[in-house]
């Protein structure tokens, strides 16, 4: 009796046990998931914006329409790229993110362009979307990191896998993003 | 690292809140026993102006947290700003906020070409960023997103908390004490021979140590206001370092606003522990004293140069602080 007894409040220990690390992977796993959400947000923001921009400076480029081309085609595969998994998305949109560096830098050489009110909204909300994606990206590795290290680590280790929880990818930063030359693109 | 140290700050800022309260209501109790035996000579009077003074601080401190953020952005004359006014500065302050994982707060443009900004409020929910005209006008986008990233950092680690309730310890002391002494003064005193003879000794030396007490007390709490506000200052500069992973930014912004010569109108000593930078200048002049609520800009910017491993600028050398800008 007494050894049933001992038995069930063993299973018992363990069941709690279990549902505590389930439970805790679960709301990691969600963070992720959150703050991947935000990113997207704000990559279809970045999608949205360009054609405008692209419209906006079209008329007034001569010689460099191979990068407005660039930034067009760029923003196709970042577009498509969606769908493929976050490591090719992060690949593809940071394919995006240096196509319009360049397209910036070469805005600065045309006068005309620096003083058109529609570019200078449209080259202020595509930066600050810029910034934004950076900062979400740090979130969302920060989240990732988090969650993966939760997924590996023992006791954790033993259950993840049968939950059904598997390792999420890094939204990965350009391999360059530490030293990038500074385009300076600020309005003053 | 960061992360726990951001933790400590804020559970620090919770525990000093409830500290600094519980130190109010005693030095107001205290303030309002003496000074109440010194006019009435008796402990019934005394006991009923130290009740009024308690439970006048006590209410202040509940109207501070709760309403002190809107008093004090009335009173620096800020107006709210939003995507249509201020695109650019409701764009850096909204990329802030994902660096330091805060909500959005409530953004105040100041009219006032001195550049400088504040934030206040009682908690990230309920939190108000202000910023002058002038801090918009002169700096660039990076240098804004360092002084944003400054200002965030303080509504993180629940410095703003903090700050409301210093305002109010600093304020409601001074008003008492100031009450005191123009009461002795415009005769208040004459009162005191008509009372009963008892108690005549004890209450002429209750009169005493309430001068003494009026006069030193305001001066003790500035004291307390300004050592603790300096010490967040480097801390919310490193901070925003952190978040914005940019320090030439807040350094030029730090390099921009000691070199500008504007003083900002709006600010007084019971807001100044809130800016940015200190906006009373002359007081800056002589900032390492003891009465300094914000450290020295050179000094500000050294720490941040030896985080990038720069070589630190010299106090002096004003040229070279004109360089960075």
């Amino acid at each position: 009796m007494e050894a049933w007894i001992i038995i069930l409040a063993i299973i018992v220990v363990v069941a709690l046990f279990v549902i505590g690390i389930y439970n805790g992977l679960v709301g990691r796993r969600n963070r992720v998931d959150e703050a991947l959400a935000q990113i997207e947000v704000q990559l279809k923001r970045r999608h949205d914006l360009i054609p405008n921009l692209v419209n906006a400076v079209k008329g007034y480029m001569g010689f460099e329409q191979q990068v407005l081309t660039a930034v067009t085609e760029a923003r196709a595969n970042a577009v498509s790229a969606g769908a493929k998994g976050v490591a090719a998305q992060a690949e593809a949109e940071n394919m995006l993110t240096s196509t319009l560096r360049s397209l910036f830098a070469v805005v600065e050489n045309y006068p005309e362009l620096k003083a058109n009110q529609n570019v200078l909204d449209l080259q202020e909300q595509l930066t600050t979307t810029e910034n934004q994606i950076s900062f979400s990206r740090q979130h969302y590795n920060a989240t990732v990191l988090d969650y993966n290290n939760g997924i590996q680590t023992f006791p954790n280790v033993i259950f993840a896998g049968m939950f059904g929880f598997t390792k999420r990818d890094f939204f990965d930063a350009e391999p360059e993003a530490s030293n990038v030359p500074n385009v300076d693109l600020s309005l003053s | 690292m960061a992360e726990q140290t951001f933790y400590a700050q804020q559970s620090a800022n919770r525990r000093n809140s409830v500290l600094l309260a519980l130190i109010v209501v005693a030095l107001l109790a205290v303030l309002g026993f003496t000074i109440g035996f010194a006019l009435t000579g008796d402990p019934v009077g005394a006991a009923i102006t130290t009740g009024i003074a308690v439970f006048v601080g006590f209410l202040v401190s509940v109207g501070s947290y709760f309403g002190g953020d809107r008093l004090v952005l009335a009173a620096s004359g800020a107006k709210p700003v939003d995507e249509t006014t201020a695109p650019q500065l409701i764009n850096v302050v909204r990329e802030m906020t994902i660096a330091a994982n805060v909500p959005m707060p409530n953004v105040y443009l100041i009219d006032d070409t001195a550049p400088n900004a504040f934030a206040t409020g009682r908690d990230p929910e309920h939190a108000s960023v202000a910023i002058t005209t002038g801090l918009l006008q002169k700096l660039d986008r990076e240098e804004l997103q360092g002084v944003i990233g400054h200002e965030l950092s303080h509504v993180r680690n629940l410095d703003i908390r903090f700050a409301l309730l210093v305002g109010v310890m600093v304020g409601s002391v001074a008003l008492l004490s100031d009450f005191f002494l123009r009461f002795t003064f415009w005769g208040g005193g004459g009162r005191r021979s008509r009372d009963r003879d008892g108690g005549g000794g004890l209450q002429a030396v209750m009169f005493v140590l309430a001068l003494v007490l009026a006069i030193l007390a305001p001066i003790a709490a500035r004291l307390v206001q300004l050592a603790v506000s300096r010490q967040r200052e480097y801390l919310a500069d490193a901070s925003s370092v952190e978040l914005t992973r940019n320090p030439a930014g807040l350094e030029r912004a730090l390099a921009k606003i000691a070199t500008d010569q504007e003083v900002l109108e709006v600010a007084n000593r019971a807001t100044q522990h809130l800016y940015f930078t200190n906006p009373i200048k002359k007081f800056e002049e002589r900032s390492t004293s003891m009465f300094a609520t914000h450290p020295a800009i050179v000094d500000r910017i050294n720490r941040l140069r030896v985080l990038t491993g720069e070589r630190p600028l010299d106090p002096h050398d004003v040229a070279a602080l004109a360089d960075l800008t």
